[in-house]
């Protein structure tokens, strides 16, 4: 074998066995990886309640009440739901309909949040567009498209 | 443009504060990158010419003590 | 690829180059800045905030083009021994960190109107700050020995290795929940952005991608040249 032959597989199996390390390391981080929690998981384990964590998903439409500064909404990934209270300025994406990510702990049966981000989805247009869109009926067509193409993380703000 | 135009494309939208400084910032970088970058070229292709000058002189001097 | 081993023919090769890039530089980055700042619409979500996509995005994609050649030529430099290459990697480094830098800094003071915060440590936002720490790195190790050939040698094997998390940017969005939104261009099933919208980007990531090599030519110009010089100057202690 010459020298560059040697080098070239030294490097090429180097950075195989490099790429198979991060995999696995990655998944067992997994769970510290991700952002935000769905309502759904914040459902189906119990434990995730007794912690201060982020919840991500939609802002149901229709449940934004505002009393005083203490705003509650419901957050929702289509499946389950939680209510959220947050004291506080909201960012200007925050709306009904978009994608939000509330940072605090869950306290009888209402996630209490300090911290409430908005999350803005990969839909870039003019409100004309927008607007004709609505209108002929195409947005939701839209939307499902895109949640069949998997392009919205399951359950995730959208 | 009218005056009332110019405020509004100023103000972008309110977000102002936050959309000329992402641009500034971007043209500051590139061109500083730039302009760097072609300061060494010059400098050194300089270097280059002065130094094959010098070799060439100390080539032509018959004492080799120059 | 032997054929640019030589220097003097990529000397001459960037001479007849640079002043064409130049001209396109300055032609593509005019035309995207009055397309990004002027003649494009509002977002319906986002208002007048989403024209710093224009120039957050185009960095952002060139910060992991410029690590892919800069992993790329690496591995050419220490496979192959090819000195050009070896020079056109440490040539790219600092335009991938000034690219990087720029993605992270425009993404700051887009994400603080629009989400609520300058900064997370989502895996979006983290693996790129990875990436800008990678090219400092690069740039470290590079001058970090007294014998140049050894730096070069960490280095490059610093950036193979670094390569691992490219993949890692650009699938992190759909490996994990991230506060950052998914790939709105380079997806399956085509773009999510407005034809109006796309014009301004696709100009300005054309004008990004031509500064690249205008600038990577005139350092890669730069380094060969100084190549010249220590060589000239050993021949004047020795020879």
């Amino acid at each position: 074998m010459k020298p560059k032959h040697r080098r070239l597989t030294f490097v090429v199996i180097g950075l195989g066995l490099l790429g198979i390390a991060a995999a696995l390391i990655l998944s067992a981080f997994q769970e510290s990886i991700v952002f935000f929690h769905s309502p759904s998981e914040l459902a189906k384990h119990a434990n995730l309640a007794e912690r201060r964590l982020r919840i991500g998903g939609l802002v149901e439409e229709g449940s934004v009440n505002r009393s005083g500064a203490t705003v509650t909404f419901r957050v929702t990934d289509l499946a389950n739901a939680v209510t959220v209270a947050y004291t506080g300025i909201l960012p200007d994406l925050f709306r009904e309909g978009q994608g939000v990510v509330a940072e605090g702990r869950m306290k009888d049966g209402v996630f209490v949040a300090d911290q409430v981000l908005a999350k803005h989805d990969e839909n870039y247009m003019p409100p004309e567009v927008a607007d004709s869109l609505k209108k002929s009926g195409q947005w939701q067509h839209m939307r499902q498209s895109m949640e069949q193409a998997g392009q919205i993380p399951q359950g995730a703000a959208r | 443009m009218e005056a009332g135009a110019l405020s509004a494309f100023l103000a972008m939208g309110g977000y102002a504060a936050y959309v000329w400084p992402a641009f500034a910032v971007t043209a500051v970088v590139l061109i500083g990158l730039l302009v760097a970058s072609v300061r060494s070229v010059r400098c050194r292709e300089a270097d280059l010419a002065r130094l094959r000058a010098e070799l060439r002189e100390k080539s032509e001097d018959p004492t080799g003590e120059a | 690829m032997h054929r640019y081993a030589n220097p003097g023919r990529v000397l001459r090769l960037s001479r007849t180059l640079v002043p064409w890039l130049g001209a396109a530089t300055a032609l593509l980055i005019a035309a995207g800045a009055y397309l990004a700042l002027v003649a494009s619409p509002a977002d319906y979500q986002q208002g007048e905030s989403v024209r710093i996509m224009y120039v957050h995005v185009p960095a952002a994609w060139m910060a992991m083009f410029c690590y892919a050649i800069l992993a790329g030529a690496s591995a050419v430099g220490l496979i192959w021994k090819h000195p050009v290459a070896e020079l056109a990697a440490k040539a790219t480094a600092p335009i991938g960190a000034s690219f990087t830098f720029l993605a992270l800094l425009t993404g700051s003071l887009w994400g603080k109107p629009m989400w609520g915060t300058w900064w997370v440590w989502d895996a979006r936002l983290t693996s790129v700050l990875i990436l800008f720490f990678l090219y400092l790195g690069y740039m470290a190790l590079h001058s970090a020995f007294d014998d140049p050939a050894r730096g070069a040698k960490a280095a490059a094997i610093m950036a193979l290795v670094g390569f691992v998390n490219v993949p890692i940017i650009k699938f992190s969005v759909d490996w994990w929940y991230t506060l950052h939104q998914p790939a709105s261009v380079f997806r399956i099933g085509g773009p999510t952005i407005d034809a109006s919208m796309l014009l301004p980007l696709g100009v300005m990531a054309a004008g990004f991608t031509t500064y690249y090599f205008y600038v990577v030519l005139l350092r890669l110009r730069a380094e060969i040249v100084a190549g010249k010089i220590k060589a000239l100057r050993l021949r004047q202690v020795y020879g």
